[in-house]
């Protein structure tokens, strides 16, 4: 018996087997606490179609498909191992296809002309605010949170309270909150810009500051914990926030600069422009970061906190940067979207938000610019997509759910993310042949 | 000065009030964060991280006691023997459901990592994934509103201390709590288990070579770990009710307890959740309940900062 | 002005109940090469780390003197502010950051003491440009200098034992250091790159003027590098002279020969 279940077949027959009923039950009908087998019932016995094909209960369905996925798997592994050959291309130095420059920056030019014309494009109101709330936002506060996760190795999970006090600020010094505004308010949201980005940055210093010489794990914990109390603040602090109902109106921008002259309005379309001109400022700015000594200073950290204070390198000061510079690029994400929305409620800055951002770096790729973009506007778009055009049993809430399931897969089949950072990749790698002390940086195993 | 001298007065005239029937509470609570602190303490001595999806294995226990419930009492009203055995059932199955959670959270989340020798900060965000995946799919199932349990008694107050009423709940949680923090520090402390685990967190290397079984090793500390943290899951639903968001805050704080008493040392992690709850429950009067949850975010902070290792000091070896 | 690059005295350094270094004191002159040994767990590491910021000692007093030729203490220094005061080290299992290049290496180390311009570094300003091209100026002079420059472009992890050594010697010069400290540098290497090794440590103290402080259980390279040897024998000083003297110390010989059977065949004879 034991032999038999330990045959390798079997096992990989019976890991497809549960993952793909897994995948039934995540994809079948809601259930409730008054009939909680309701979900159970509809996703395994549920009459379904295979494309009109045979129709049929839905667990055989997902048996067919559990089939389909041995056969890939086993295939897969007789090809030979391709996992080997990938991890020993990371080491070796000759650039990708992608990082040759002249390939890279025509690239480039392509995606931001697409950037440009895709409200023309895709002339569709929801989408227009789709593509600048859920999708502009999100690039820009993933982004900024690579910063932290990805270039320091900081495990940043409160990085929203960073976005609801830039959100809060716009509101107060336009004179939106109940509180009363600095100089009586009625500034105009983008002097919010610079006065956000100080505040979120003095915020990121003062949080960092002592936390940033725990341990990795630790900190996680504490920035989760400073995430829960601004939110709890923001609920409870009626006077001053306005409370779980939110506080507003928040002007829109105005623009008097010379020749140029622009109102925006709650129509999205110029505010995804506006996303647009400062994204390609923050990717150009963080992309030159990454390749100075600030940039390096963080790899060295990442890998080897002790050989980096050898050469004279000050651990805490780097962190407390890159802390810093994350925050404030989710700062003015916050300032954008209170005067885009026209409000701010508590709601928009839980703790899901922070993971759905922690999500989007982790699919991209920690530490790749581009991977993180890329993988931003895919689950982005994924999830507008399933916010439009639901299907059957879908509610919007199940997101989590699947980009939990993401990044636990992503952990297992492909750390370094979808379009990975070199350097990233490299320490993967390396870390599987036990070289490298990144851990030691994570859980400062020092005597 | 006058004014706050007399806030003050006021507030302490409450604390003497109601001292001892939030200590009572307080004590309560503390039970429940030391069984779920205890799984974080096992999993960090052997794993040497902490287990970010432990929330979730107390979520699974709540609701899994919740189910036995309604299906054991219906409409009933239990008393006496009965009470005691649903009761008993409720844990045993809530520590069922945790210990197995535990379990698929080891080999899915965490052992596939372990086989290729991840850096910690994959653990972490597999075990947050692992997680999120968890709770939300418990929402998505059993519906996303707090239901309350049904009750396998009445509660009342059983006898008093100091003045103050001690709820049969209440007596349920330390009777619980003592007999099932006694039985691990004993397991811990002399069984063949115990010798193993500890010998795992002092040196995983080291145990390896005298012939310890690693791998069983880690799982069995997560069914233990998970058991404990099940049965409080259960115990918590009875008072609280279940949610499927209910694991985060009381997980946090079991944490917070672990840290206290000192990560990887398991009577700390029971002396730590034991001042918490208190100290908590008696800040009550002195802050809105709206921020006490801010408290033992702020006590975390503060341990970390000043004393890292914790009152009792780290090591699992240690302790027992 | 002192003459002395570091002035150690009297050093306790304890971790709980267990003495690692007892009243430990310790002298070396500006352009000297010193030499510490001892058998295994005698504190050698314990004293280099005492040395670096790493570990701060209970009792005692470590004086260095830095390029400005001022008197400063260790003690209380956090590492990174010792390396900035010029102590530049390598390590006993060699520590690069395995996932950057040799040339990224050492780059790191020489760019590590100027300033941080965040501002700067995100619009690629004319300092930084300046900065960079300093560093990479610098970086490959010193790869040159040690015998790397045709692995500038290698992944430093792929670099072999003896090449590790180099790169982790390129890249501590590269802050600029008085004093470099060697942790064990001929570990792991075959005979040919201990020569090589042995002449590369000379060459940095005649060409850079640069004092080095190493720890060694190889006894020929020792003997044909050091001008100065201290013994360390369970945490103490136990004898203090020139090659040939301590060669010849009763107390030392006694010291090794009393040891475990590996260090018999490295003991000086």
């Amino acid at each position: 018996m034991q032999t038999f279940l330990r045959n390798p077949h079997l096992r990989r027959f019976g890991i497809s087997f549960l993952v793909m009923e897994l995948v039934a039950l995540m994809t079948g009908p809601p259930g409730s606490t008054q009939t909680p087998t309701a979900g159970f019932r509809g996703s395994f016995f549920e009459a379904s179609s295979f494309y009109g094909l045979f129709r049929t209960q839905r667990w055989v369905v997902f048996l067919a498909l559990a089939v389909v996925v041995f056969a890939i798997w086993s295939g897969w592994l007789t090809q030979g191992s391709v996992i080997r050959t990938t991890t020993s291309k990371a080491l070796t130095y000759p650039r990708a296809v992608t990082q040759r420059k002249p390939v890279r920056w025509s690239l480039l030019g392509v995606a931001l002309i697409v950037a440009l014309l895709l409200p023309r494009i895709v002339d569709d109101a929801f989408w227009h605010s789709a593509m600048t709330e859920q999708i502009g936002v999100f690039v820009l506060l993933a982004t900024g949170l690579n910063v932290v996760v990805g270039f320091a190795g900081l495990l940043d999970l409160g990085y929203v309270a960073f976005y609801a006090i830039g959100a809060y600020t716009t509101a107060w010094i336009t004179g939106s909150l109940p509180t009363p505004a600095p100089f009586h308010g009625h500034f105009d949201p983008f002097v919010a810009i610079p006065v956000a980005i100080v505040i979120v940055m003095v915020a990121g210093i003062l949080l960092g500051a002592p936390t940033l010489r725990l341990r990795g794990d630790y900190l996680a914990i504490v920035t989760l914990g400073f995430g829960e109390i601004v939110t709890i603040f923001a609920n409870n602090l009626y006077g001053i926030t306005g409370g779980s109902q939110g506080s507003g109106p928040i002007p829109h921008p105005v623009l008097h600069v010379g020749p140029l002259h622009y109102v925006w309005s709650l129509k999205p379309v110029p505010y995804y422009y506006l996303l647009l001109v400062f994204l390609v400022i923050f990717l150009i700015a963080f992309s030159l970061l990454e390749h100075s000594r600030i940039g390096r200073a963080w790899t060295a950290i990442r890998e080897d906190e002790v050989a980096a204070e050898s050469v004279g390198i000050n651990p805490l000061k780097y962190k407390v940067m890159a802390f810093a510079i994350g925050a404030s690029t989710a700062g003015f994400a916050g300032v954008v979207t209170a005067s885009q929305s026209n409000n701010v409620f508590p709601s928009s800055f839980t703790l899901q938000s922070s993971i759905n951002i922690l999500v989007l770096v982790i699919f991209g790729g920690m530490g790749s610019i581009f991977g993180v973009v890329v993988g931003a506007i895919i689950i982005q778009v994924a999830y507008s997509y399933l916010l439009h055009t639901p299907p059957q049993g879908y509610q919007s809430a199940d997101l989590y759910m699947y980009l939990g399931a993401l990044l636990v897969l992503m952990m297992i089949f492909r750390p370094s993310g979808l379009i990975p950072s070199r350097r990233r990749q490299r320490e993967m790698v390396l870390s599987k042949a036990g070289e490298g002390h990144m851990d030691e940086v994570l859980t400062g195993d020092t005597p | 000065m006058g004014a706050f001298g007399h806030y003050l007065s006021g507030h302490f005239a409450t604390f003497r009030l109601e001292f001892w029937s939030l200590f009572v509470g307080g004590v309560a609570n503390g039970f429940l964060y030391g069984m779920i602190a205890v799984g974080y303490t096992l999993v960090y001595g052997v794993l040497r991280l902490i287990n970010f999806a432990h929330s979730e294995i107390f979520m699974s226990g709540g609701f899994a006691g919740y189910f036995v419930m309604k299906a054991l009492i219906g409409n009933s009203v239990p008393s006496g023997a009965a009470t005691v055995f649903l009761i008993i059932v409720g844990i045993v199955v809530g520590g069922t459901a945790g210990a197995l959670v535990a379990t698929l959270l080891e080999r899915v989340a965490y052992r596939p990592l372990r086989r290729r020798n991840a850096p910690k900060l994959a653990y972490l965000i597999s075990a947050i994934g692992a997680s999120y995946f968890l709770f939300n799919l418990a929402g998505k199932e059993f519906g996303r509103y707090s239901i309350s349990m049904p009750q396998p008694y009445i509660n009342h107050p059983v006898f008093h201390i100091f003045g103050a009423a001690v709820q049969l709940y209440y007596v349920v949680i330390f009777i619980a709590g003592v007999v099932m923090l006694f039985a691990l520090d004993r397991v811990v402390a002399t069984t063949k288990l115990g010798r193993s685990i500890r010998a795992v967190a002092q040196d995983a290397e080291t145990a390896s070579l005298m012939g310890v079984n690693i791998d069983r090793t880690i799982a069995l500390t997560f069914i233990v770990g998970g058991a404990l943290g099940g049965a409080a899951g259960f115990l918590f639903g009875l008072g609280t009710g279940v949610v499927y968001t209910m694991g985060f805050v009381p997980a946090l704080k079991a944490f917070t307890a672990a840290v206290l008493g000192g990560i990887g040392n398991l009577r700390g992690a029971m002396i730590g959740g034991l001042l918490l709850g208190v100290v908590e429950s008696l800040s009550v009067v002195f802050v809105q309940a709206a921020y006490i949850d801010v408290i033992a975010f702020g006590i975390l902070v503060a341990v970390l900062l000043f004393r890292p290792t914790g009152i009792l000091g780290e090591r699992l070896g240690r302790a027992a | 002005m002192s003459d002395l690059i570091f002035n150690v005295d009297s050093v306790t350094l304890r971790f709980g109940g267990v003495v690692s270094l007892n009243d430990v004191s310790l002298h070396q002159k500006r352009g000297e090469i010193l030499a510490v040994i001892g058998p295994n767990g005698a504190g050698k590491t314990s004293l280099f780390n005492s040395l670096t910021g790493v570990y701060q000692p209970q009792e005692g007093s470590i004086f260095f003197t830095n390029r400005e030729g001022k008197v400063i203490s260790i003690i209380g220094k956090k590492a990174h502010r010792v390396a900035s005061a010029g102590v530049a080290r390598t390590f006993q299992a060699s520590r690069m950051f395995s996932a950057l290049t040799t040339f990224e290496n050492v780059k790191i180390g020489a760019e590590s003491h100027r300033g941080i311009g965040v501002i700067g570094a995100m619009v690629k300003g004319p300092r930084t440009r300046r900065g960079e091209r300093h560093s990479d100026e610098r970086t490959e002079e010193l790869l040159k200098f040690v015998g790397l420059y045709d692995k500038a472009n290698v992944i430093s992890s792929s670099l072999s034992y003896g090449d590790r050594r180099r790169l982790e010697i390129a890249r501590g010069l590269a802050t600029d250091p008085q004093v470099l400290l060697l942790d064990e540098p001929a570990a792991g290497t075959n005979p040919a790159e201990k020569i090589q090794l042995t002449e590369l440590i000379r060459k940095v103290r005649d060409e850079m003027g640069v004092s080095i402080l190493l720890i060694e259980h190889d006894m020929k390279l020792v003997m044909a590098l050091a001008e100065r040897l201290y013994v360390l024998n369970f945490g103490s000083v136990i004898a203090e002279g020139s090659p040939e003297a301590i060669r010849s110390n009763p107390v030392v010989i006694e010291a090794y020969l009393g040891s475990s059977d590996d260090e018999s065949e490295k003991s000086p004879s």
